[in-house]
């Protein structure tokens, strides 16, 4: 069932096909009809957490509310992620392209593009490929202006309630779910958020089609993927890869020869070591066990000279930083890991404690309010179990 | 259109609640209890402290009872291995960043964290302390507030009370993750901030993070001060509070005892803000027959509606947030200010005291009382109206400090002079209270009857509705008033500053039909205050109002102006009401301030 | 004080008084101003019917938002793993000692400030880092000093 090689794709980033066109045709397809493809091609949300797409704008379509929003998220924040920059930079007409797909889809007459304060940078040139972009909407007769909202520095404003809530001039504190953004998402309408990556996907399978698509990748997790690859690695930068590699693969055409371990999916993402490399597979499905790593993208490697401590201990800092702060299992556990880790490495704790300190960390899993809090634990635990004999002496 | 039902599981008990019902109330009405820190019914939901959190099968997360609603077939754990061990390490952190100095801490025995932290039998050394890293500040700054961080526990519910319940804002969340916190404007002191002192926070607080300043041990002082004559007052709501401190159910009267006992603490003389509350209203009902002649038949450009003075906090806001809008308050003192100012005068006089050996203590349901007597003008008789104010919770402590058994004390009256009260007094202590007691005398100088209410009472101002409106039509007047005949007037009573603020923002727009509005700061008026025992919520709240109500119906004289102590006290002392010693003692002015 | 003052009313008429334009107009002020003191803060509460500690609150949330005075030029090294594990420490203390100043600091002729900042998407570049808005990448010990240099020319 598994696919052993190591396929590049071209999709996100080819000029090939002009995606006015793709979306010309697109907008004659009866709504129905494009849930339907995205549905079949079993497209899940490439901005980390894998929602199937076509049954998120099911749902935000089947609403009954005039006002509509959707929202391209690309707050890109998670550590050793960039390819929404990228994307954006490179092929931003792509991106409103799917927006209008959605726009279309759902009834939203307005779109925002949450672009993360770092990348203010591509201002000049997104308003620019915006002029364009409404002349289309005015050529294809469809009501939807895109507005771009620029973030104010918080990870955790990638979380999409806490996105909504920063654009509602709050401070970027996640909202209790249900309800979720399809049923009152900004400003209380039904809203649809997707990853950058995502809105490129759905026109593209527009292009290509769900059986295209879908023969790509393994079960549970169809299509390809953008990687940011970062780390000790000689070939660091951007790569479209078919879903479903195993870690050694990847390794094999990544490492630098000494890799040690493999962070997939960024901070909030698992640390997997050398042995386990040819058993895990990058996909959707389920946590290490399940032997399959879901991941925004995100792929760093280290090599041998690297101190798994001092890795950790970074995205410590950066858990403890983020958090918006609200509750307290994410809030105060994030010091406590942290500060935890430090007295024991100091030898002011027992290495016993590490086990407190595990147990803490599914505590907060379950307990948090949101994915930030819930995934600390995703990387702590990874790397405590992984390279314990790292983490005291 | 009745709601959808909702069938669930809780504890293996089968249920069925209205579609809409958190799991913490579907969980209640089965009478399983889930800890709670951060849930408040007066507030929002937050969900953000998770001590509440639950187990529901099918799903991979635990989830917060207070935050999620019932959902069809919801098979819900609340007591499972799994929840037990997320609670304990969930309070086991609190607790890391908590200054956990129960013993000296004034919320000890009466804190939520105190208590679950017992419950759950919390081991203090399983994570490292936060505290001993971090610079923590107490704010003693404000006369009546205290800040103390290193109690917080960022639960947000004095943020939310400030929002919603006070439209103040004075404190909100500031900066994110570890270095989050509740603070003030860039962190300024509650003294120059624009904190109204309702302290209706203090009363949300579940732990000690949030107190009133405390007077107790400068009234112990003063008392043990053999050269010092020491009055205390109590306000109307005190009595009906107090007994929450002392062992009894909310909406006990303990007037009686609480007289005794003020008298075995050893103060010289017991009176009763009451007496004070009666002048406030016959100076108050003066001033509102007065500004509607100068408006009717003079046609003067006076400030209409008139609106109540006696809610300190309602004072302080409106100085804030609509300095424009000052003119539209009554000039008359609080009742609390009357009574020490006509103490160190007229009393003292009569008893041949010298003032400046006359301590006025005063106790109060309220916080911003404290900053009320401390204000700069609040000296006419050439000595401070008001010199220390308590609030109901801090006699509590003192009684219990004197070692009485409250509960066993025989019932005193009040001394003579200024202990003298009439029902009308009494419902200062309530929402519409002032409102009710200024009809009952307005209407009666104007037509020579009583209000014609059934038993004097005037229902359309009672009740918990957020604002409440009426009009009374003048007809027959004495031939003095000749010129109110036949004119409605026009009333509307509003608590909570929230709706306040509402009351505002239709006089600023200039749609404000009333002729005269009553505003207290708290929700439920005094008897709700931030000065009352802790818990305050919605059905204490209403059951001490009914306490207040049984104590007016239960007086002999229900009337103000019948007060037969006022009476004397104009003959003897004031002349007439708004007269030249009235001016002078009993009305005061205010202040600009800035909205920081 | 004037310009300081037109900022914010500036800001407040260009995006509009509902609460939803407050990060924008944070934004735009700090832009002008470089940062957001306290009375510019209570002058955008003022405006939109918000209040101060409520705005604060907000502004607070936000790294990008700063409420301290700052240098003309902001450096923002970025600390995270990859760009620290291609030696965003040499970085920083090449910029420390060309500036002659350490993290957290402004220099004395108020031309810059030098802060540190999470992950700012140039991971496969790193070290990384912002000058204002513009990213650099690939940066050196060396090459850092030049690109601060080419700013004292500007
Ligand atoms: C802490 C946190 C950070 C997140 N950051 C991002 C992000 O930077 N970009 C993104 O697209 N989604 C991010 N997400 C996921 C969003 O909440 C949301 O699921 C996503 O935008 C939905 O789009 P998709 O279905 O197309 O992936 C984050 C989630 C969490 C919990
Ligand atoms: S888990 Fe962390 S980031 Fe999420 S709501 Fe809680 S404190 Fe905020
Ligand atoms: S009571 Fe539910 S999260 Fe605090």
């Amino acid at each position: 069932m598994t696919k052993q090689k190591l396929k590049r794709v071209d999709l996100i980033f080819s000029k090939e096909y002009s995606c006015d066109k793709i979306l010309a045709t697109s907008l004659k397809k009866p709504k129905e009809e494009i849930i339907q493809m995205l549905m079949d091609s079993g497209l899940k949300g490439r901005g980390g957490a894998g929602f199937p797409t076509g049954l998120k704008w099911k749902m935000a379509a089947a609403e009954k509310s005039k006002r509509k929003y959707v929202i391209c998220n690309a707050d890109e924040g998670e550590p050793g992620t960039f390819k929404d920059r990228e994307i954006l930079d490179q092929v931003a007409l792509k991106v409103l392209g799917g927006m209008a797909l959605c726009a279309y889809v759902i009834g939203a007459r307005e779109g925002f593009l949450y672009l993360r304060y770092e990348y203010r940078f591509l201002i000049p040139k997104l308003e620019k490929i915006l002029d364009t972009f409404h002349k289309w909407m005015e050529d294809y007769d469809l009501d939807f202006t895109v507005k771009l909202f620029i973030g104010g520095g918080a990870y955790i404003c990638g979380e999409e309630t806490s996105l909504i809530e920063s654009m509602e001039g709050k401070r970027g504190e996640p909202r209790n779910k249900p309800p979720y953004p399809t049923q009152e998402g900004y400003l209380g309408k039904p809203t649809v958020v997707n990853n950058v990556e995502t809105l490129v996907y759905t026109l593209m399978i527009m292009r290509i089609g769900a059986d295209e698509f879908k023969s790509m990748g393994i079960e549970g997790s169809s299509g390809s993927k953008v990687f940011s690859i970062s780390g000790d690695t000689p070939k660091a930068g951007i790569y479209e890869l078919e879903l479903g590699m195993t870690l050694d693969d990847f390794v094999k055409e990544f490492g630098d020869g000494d890799t040690k371990s493999v962070q997939v999916g960024g901070a909030s993402g698992f640390c997997v070591p050398r042995k386990r490399f040819k058993e895990i597979h990058i996909g959707y499905q389920g946590g290490l066990k399940g032997f399959s790593i879901p991941t925004g993208g995100s792929m760093m490697l280290f090599n041998s000279s690297r101190s798994m401590y001092n890795v950790l201990h970074n995205y410590l800092v950066f858990f403890e930083e983020e958090s918006c702060g609200q509750c307290t299992p994410c809030r105060v556990g994030c010091q406590q890991l942290l500060k935890g880790v430090e007295a024991v490495k100091r030898g002011e704790k027992n290495q016993k404690y590490l086990n407190d300190l595990l147990r803490l960390a599914e505590t907060m899993k379950i307990t948090a309010k949101c994915g930030l809090g819930q995934s600390v634990a995703n990387s702590f635990s990874s790397i405590v179990e992984n390279f314990r004999e790292e983490m005291i002496y | 259109m009745s709601k959808k039902m909702i069938n669930l599981v809780i504890d293996e008990i089968k249920t069925t609640v209205p579609e809409g019902t958190l799991l913490l109330e579907a969980a209640k009405s089965e009478n399983v209890k889930i800890p709670t820190l951060c849930y408040h019914e007066d507030l929002c939901i937050a969900g953000n402290c998770r001590v509440c959190v639950v187990e529901v099968k099918g799903w991979n997360t635990l989830l917060a009872a207070c935050a999620t609603p019932a959902m069809e077939g919801m098979v819900v754990y609340t007591n499972s291995p799994l929840v037990r061990r997320a609670r304990r390490d969930i309070l086991a952190l609190l607790i890391s960043e908590h200054s956990t100095q129960c013993t000296t801490c004034y919320r000890s025995t009466n804190c939520e964290l105190q208590d679950l932290a017992a419950e759950y039998n919390i081991d203090n050394e399983i994570y490292i302390n936060l505290l001993k890293d971090k610079i923590f500040t107490v704010d003693r700054t404000s006369w009546a507030i205290e800040k103390d961080e290193s109690k917080c526990i960022r639960c947000q519910r004095c943020v939310r009370t400030c929002a919603e319940l006070q439209k103040v804002n004075a404190l909100d969340v500031i900066n994110k993750g570890a270095e989050m916190k509740i603070a003030t404007f860039f962190d300024m002191a509650m003294s120059d901030v624009v904190c109204t002192n309702c302290g209706q926070c203090i009363n949300r607080c579940p732990t000690g993070a949030l107190t009133e300043r405390r007077y107790i041990d400068e009234i112990w002082d003063a008392i043990g001060d053999p050269t010092k004559h020491v009055i205390v007052q109590t306000a109307p709501a005190v009595r009906v509070a107090l007994g929450e401190m002392l062992g009894y159910e909310p909406g006990v009267r303990v007037t009686g005892k609480m007289v005794t006992a003020l008298k075995r603490i050893g103060f010289d003389s017991v009176l009763d803000t009451d007496f004070s509350a009666d002048l406030t209203i016959v100076e108050e009902g003066h001033e509102l027959l007065q500004r509607l002649k100068r408006k009717l038949v003079d046609q003067e450009d006076i400030a209409l509606p008139l609106m109540t003075s006696c809610s300190p906090a309602w004072i302080k806001f409106i100085e804030h947030l609509y300095p424009d809008y000052l003119d539209h308050l009554s000039t008359c003192k609080s009742p609390q200010q009357m009574f020490g100012a006509i103490a160190k005068t007229y009393y003292a006089e009569k008893k041949e005291l010298d003032p400046k050996d006359i301590v006025n203590v005063s106790v109060m349901p309220c916080s911003a009382k404290k900053f009320e007597a401390n204000r700069m003008e609040m000296k006419d008789s050439g000595y401070p109206d008001i010199d220390l104010v308590c609030t109901t919770r801090e006699l509590g402590h003192m009684i219990r400090q004197s070692g009485i058994n409250f509960k066993e004390l025989p019932n005193s009256k009040y001394d003579k002079f200024m202990g003298e009260s009439t029902g009308a007094a009494v419902i200062f202590g309530v929402t519409g209270g002032v409102m009710e007691a200024a009809l009952r005398t307005a209407y009666e100088i104007v037509t020579g009857r009583e209000v014609p209410f059934e038993g004097l009472n005037i229902t359309p101002v009672r009740g918990m509705e957020g604002i409440r409106e009426a009009t009374i039509k003048l007809e027959k007047v004495l031939p003095d008033w000749s010129f109110l005949e036949g004119v409605e007037l026009r009333v509307a009573v509003a608590h909570g500053l929230t709706n306040a603020a509402q009351i505002m923002d239709n006089i600023v727009i200039g749609e404000s039909p009333y002729h005269f509005i009553e505003i207290m700061g708290c929700p439920g008026g005094c008897i709700g205050g931030g000065g009352q025992p802790i818990p305050t919520n919605e059905e204490i709240r209403r059951k001490r109002t009914e306490a207040i109500y049984t104590e007016d119906e239960k007086m002999k004289i229900r009337k103000s102006h019948e007060n037969p102590e006022i009476i004397k006290l104009y003959e003897e002392f004031l002349g007439t009401p708004l007269g030249e010693i009235s001016h002078k003692l009993l009305h005061t002015k205010y202040t600009r301030r800035e909205r920081v | 004080m004037r310009k300081r003052e037109s900022a914010v009313k500036n800001a407040v008429v260009k995006y509009g008084k509902e609460r939803k334009n407050l990060l924008p107009i944070l934004q735009e002020v700090k832009q002008i101003k470089n940062y957001l003191s306290r009375s510019d803060i209570s002058e955008i509460g003022a405006e939109m019917g918000l209040s101060s500690a409520h705005v604060y609150g907000v502004a607070s949330f936000y790294h990008f938002i700063n409420l301290t005075e700052q240098g003309q030029n902001i450096i923002w090294v970025c600390k995270t793993i990859s760009c620290y594990m291609k030696g965003s420490n040499d970085i920083m203390m090449a910029l420390e000692e060309r500036l002659k100043i350490k993290i957290g600091e402004t220099t004395s002729d108020g031309k810059f400030t030098l802060l540190q900042t999470n992950c700012i998407g140039w991971c496969h570049k790193g070290p990384a880092m912002l000058v204002n808005d513009e990213p650099y990448t690939d940066l050196t010990p060396e090459n850092v000093v030049q690109i601060i240099d080419s700013y004292y020319k500007k």
